[in-house]
C-alpha cells in the first residue's frame, strides 16, 4: 500500500517512533519501581488475608497472586497486566484499582486543563508584555506580583483563596467539585453552574506557580530574542513593531517556552496531589493521598506509572511541537550547503 | 539654490551613552555627506565607532545611546528626530542595512521567501502575490541558483555566503537609495568574501543605490568605495577620495593605518597594526585623540582639538595642516 509506505519513510513518522523507544527504558524504570513496592513494600498476602488464615489458604493465595514465581516472570506479569489497565485490587477499598482511576481522573485532568489555561492565557501576555515594556510601572507590579506567586506555598495560596472568597466574602465553594454531569465514564464540571463556580479557586490556586513561572520565562526569553542581530534586521527593514514582537520574537520564544510548558503541564498534574487535598478534590492526587496513608500499594504503583506516562506523552507533544515550530529539527528536508 | 542636496548629510552628529559612571560620548562632532550613487568606505580600529554612525543614521541606536547632537539630514529633511513610527518607514524603504553576521541576521523560522515579501509587502503597493514574484526575481539577481526552488528554504538551508546574498537581497528590495552596510564579509569565508564584494558593488552600481560600507579590508575599499572617512576614538581623522586617502594620507593616524603607503593595485589585506592601543570612550585625551600615539604630536595636539578641515586633496583633523585648506583653497 503505497500509503503505509509513505508514512513508513516520513522523517515525522520515523521520529515519533525514535523519541517513543527512548522513552521505553524511562517507562521501564518506572515500571520496575512500581512493582519492586509492589512486591516488596509490606507483605499483600498478609494484608489481603487479614487476621485468620490457614496454610492451604496462604498457598493458595500466594500461587493466585503468582508470588511464587521467578523475580522477572513476576514482573513480566505485572507489566502485561499493565498494559491493558490491570492494577489489581486495592487493598483499602477492595475494588479494582483500574476502576478507582478511571472514576477520578476526570476531576484531575479538568482541574489541570483549567490551571494550565490560566497560567498560558495569563501567562504568556503578561511574559511578552513585560519583555516589551521593561520599564513600565505595570511591567515592576507584574515582576513583584510573580514574585510572591513563586515563593507562596500552595497549600497557603489556596488557604487564603478559600479565606477570602469562600469564608468572607461567600461567593465561591471551598470545597469539592460542585454538581457534576456523566457523559459515558467521563464525569464533567463544565456543565453545571456549581461545577465552574467550584474549578475556580482550585485552579488559581494550581496554576498560579506556572503562571509565574511562564511569565518569567516568556519576558527572560523575549528579552533575549530581542537583542538579537535578526530581530535588529527585522526593525533595519522596517516592519512594523507589531510584525517584529508577534511574528519574528514572540515565535523565536516558543522553542524554549513550549519545553517548560510541557513539563510543567506534566507538574501540574502531579502537584495536584496539595491542591486536591486542601479543596477536597476528588481526583487522582487526593486517591493517592488516602492511598498512601493506608499503604495501599496497588493504587500507589498505578498512579506513579500513570503519572510517569503522562510525563512521557507530554514530552512527545513537546518534541511534535517543536518539529512544527522549528524547520531546524525538521531533518530529511533538502539540506543546504555548509 | 545652486547645490544639490547630498543624499545623506551628517552634520556635528554627537552620539552619548549615560552610564553609572558618566557620560560616554561614542561619536563627537562627526561630520559627512554621502552623494546619491556614492560609495563611502568607512574604517578605523575596533570601537573608533564606525557601527555607532551606521546605527544613528538607520536610526536604530541601542538604548540608552542617544543622539545628544547634530543632525542627520535624508534628501535635506531630517530624519534624526522623527518619531519611531516615522523613521520605520524610512528604514528599509529609504535606507536598507546589511550587518556582519548572515548567520544570526536572517530568522531561522521563517523562509527566505516570506522575509524577502513581508519587507516588500511593508513598503511597497504590492499584492503579497507579486511580492512573492519579486522574491523569486531578487533572489536570481544576488545570484542564487534555482531561485524558484530555493525561495521557500530555510536559512538553515544556505551556506554562510548564500545567506548573505539573501541579506543583499533582503536590504535592497524595497530600492532604498542608500545602503548602510557594516562589515558585510567579516564574518565570512575569504574566498567568497570577494563575491559578495563584487556582488555588492555591481548592484549598488546597476541600481544607483549610494553606499555606506564600513569595513577592515583596505583592499575593498581600494576597489570599491570612492571616498574613504578614517573614524578614530568616534571622531573622523581624515576624510577624501579613495586615491588620496590610500595614496596620499595627510592625518598621521591615517598614515599610520595604511603602514608603507600601499599602491592601489596591490590588496592590503589587514589595516598595518600602530603601537598602543585606542583610548577606552572614559578616557579620551584632551586636546587630539591620537596624540599619545602620534609620532608627530607637538604641543599644542594635548591642548587643543583640530578641527576636519580641508588639507590637501582631502580633509584631515590634524593640527599639522591647520590653516592650510584657507591658503590652499
Ligand atoms: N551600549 C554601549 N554602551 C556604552 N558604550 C558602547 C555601547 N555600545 C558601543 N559602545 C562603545 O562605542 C564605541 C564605538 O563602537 P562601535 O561598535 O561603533 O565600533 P566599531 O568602529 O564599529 O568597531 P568594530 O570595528 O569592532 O566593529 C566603542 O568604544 C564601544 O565600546
Ligand atoms: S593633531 Fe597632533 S597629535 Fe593629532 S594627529 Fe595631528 S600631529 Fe598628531
Ligand atoms: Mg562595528
Amino acid at each position: 500500500m503505497p500509503a503505509a509506505l509513505d508514512l513508513e519513510f516520513s522523517p515525522l513518522f520515523a521520529f515519533i517512533i525514535s523519541r517513543i523507544l527512548q522513552a521505553l527504558p524511562v517507562m521501564l524504570t518506572v515500571a520496575l519501581i512500581s512493582f519492586a513496592m509492589f512486591a516488596y513494600v509490606g507483605d499483600p498476602v498478609a494484608i489481603m488475608l487479614g487476621q485468620d488464615f490457614t496454610e492451604a489458604q496462604r498457598q493458595a493465595l500466594v500461587q493466585d497472586l503468582g508470588l511464587d514465581q521467578p523475580f522477572w516472570v513476576q514482573f513480566g506479569t505485572f507489566i502485561g497486566n499493565a498494559i491493558q489497565g490491570e492494577f489489581g485490587l486495592s487493598y483499602r477499598l477492595s475494588r479494582p484499582v483500574s476502576d478507582l482511576i478511571a472514576e477520578r481522573a476526570p476531576a484531575t485532568l479538568e482541574l489541570a486543563f483549567c490551571a494550565a489555561a490560566v497560567a498560558l492565557l495569563i501567562g504568556v501576555p503578561m511574559g511578552v508584555y513585560t519583555g516589551l515594556y521593561r520599564h513600565s510601572w505595570l511591567s515592576r507590579f507584574f515582576l513583584t506580583f510573580s514574585l510572591i506567586g513563586v515563593s507562596l506555598p500552595v497549600f497557603l495560596i489556596g488557604i487564603l483563596l478559600i479565606l477570602v472568597f469562600a469564608v468572607w466574602l461567600g461567593v465561591l465553594p471551598s470545597f469539592g467539585r460542585g454538581d457534576t454531569v456523566k457523559l459515558g465514564w467521563w464525569s464533567t464540571g463544565f456543565l453545571t453552574w456549581t461545577g465552574i463556580k467550584a474549578l475556580v479557586l482550585p485552579s488559581i490556586t494550581l496554576g498560579l506557580f506556572q503562571l509565574t513561572l511562564i511569565m518569567r520565562l516568556v519576558r527572560a526569553e523575549m528579552l533575549e530574542v530581542l537583542r538579537t542581530d535578526y530581530i535588529k534586521f527585522a526593525r533595519a527593514r522596517g516592519l512594523p513593531n507589531r510584525a517584529v514582537h508577534f511574528g519574528h520574537a514572540l515565535k523565536n520564544t516558543l522553542v524554549p517556552v513550549i519545553t517548560i510548558v510541557g513539563l510543567q503541564l506534566g507538574a501540574i498534574i502531579a502537584f495536584a496531589i496539595v491542591t486536591e487535598t486542601v479543596f477536597q478534590w476528588p481526583g487522582m492526587g487526593l486517591l493517592f493521598i488516602q492511598s498512601v496513608n493506608q499503604a495501599d500499594i496497588p493504587v500507589m504503583a498505578a498512579y506513579l506509572l500513570l503519572i510517569s506516562a503522562l510525563f512521557v506523552t507530554i514530552n512527545l507533544i513537546v518534541d511534535l511541537l517543536y518539529y512544527a515550530v522549528d524547520p531546524r529539527l525538521r531533518l530529511g528536508r533538502g539540506q543546504g550547503a555548509h | 539654490m545652486a547645490a544639490q542636496n547630498p543624499l545623506l548629510e551628517v552634520r556635528h552628529l554627537r552620539v552619548e551613552f549615560p552610564t553609572r559612571r558618566g557620560t560616554l560620548v561614542a561619536l563627537d562632532d562627526v561630520s559627512f555627506t554621502i552623494s546619491a550613487g556614492e560609495v563611502l568606505g568607512v574604517v578605523g580600529e575596533s570601537g573608533a565607532g564606525k557601527s555607532m554612525t551606521g546605527a544613528a543614521i538607520i536610526g536604530l541606536l541601542e538604548p540608552p545611546g542617544r543622539i545628544a547632537a547634530g543632525e542627520i539630514l535624508l534628501d535635506g529633511r531630517r530624519i534624526d528626530n522623527l518619531r519611531y513610527e516615522d523613521m520605520r518607514r524610512i528604514r528599509g524603504k529609504d535606507i536598507g542595512a546589511i550587518f556582519q553576521d548572515p548567520l544570526t541576521t536572517l530568522n531561522p523560522l521563517y523562509t527566505v521567501g516570506r522575509q524577502l515579501a513581508e519587507t516588500m509587502t511593508t513598503h511597497l503597493p504590492i499584492t503579497p502575490a507579486e511580492a512573492r514574484k519579486r522574491a523569486i526575481g531578487w533572489l536570481d539577481l544576488v545570484g542564487i541558483p534555482a531561485a524558484a526552488q530555493r525561495i521557500d528554504s530555510y536559512p538553515h538551508e544556505f551556506s554562510g555566503g548564500m545567506r548573505q546574498r539573501v541579506v543583499i537581497a533582503l536590504a535592497l528590495c524595497a530600492e532604498p537609495r542608500l545602503i548602510v552596510a557594516d562589515e558585510p564579509t567579516t564574518a565570512l569565508d575569504v574566498s567568497i568574501q570577494a563575491q559578495i564584494i563584487a556582488l555588492l558593488k555591481s548592484l549598488a552600481r546597476e541600481k544607483g543605490t549610494a553606499m555606506m560600507l564600513v569595513t577592515h579590508d583596505m583592499g575593498v575599499i581600494a576597489e570599491t568605495a570612492d571616498r574613504v572617512a578614517v573614524m578614530y576614538a568616534g571622531r573622523i581623522a581624515e576624510i577624501g577620495p579613495v586615491r588620496n586617502v590610500v595614496k596620499q594620507a595627510i592625518h598621521p593616524y591615517t598614515v599610520g593605518l595604511m603602514g608603507s603607503i600601499p599602491p592601489l593595485d596591490r590588496r592590503v589585506e589587514r589595516l598595518a597594526q600602530i603601537d598602543g592601543a585606542m583610548p577606552r570612550l572614559s578616557a579620551i585625551p584632551k586636546g587630539c585623540a591620537y596624540n599619545p600615539r602620534c609620532p608627530k604630536a607637538f604641543a599644542r595636539c594635548t591642548e587643543d582639538r583640530p578641527d576636519l578641515l580641508p588639507a590637501g586633496a582631502t580633509q584631515a583633523a590634524c593640527w599639522l595642516y591647520a590653516g592650510e585648506g584657507k591658503t590652499n583653497g
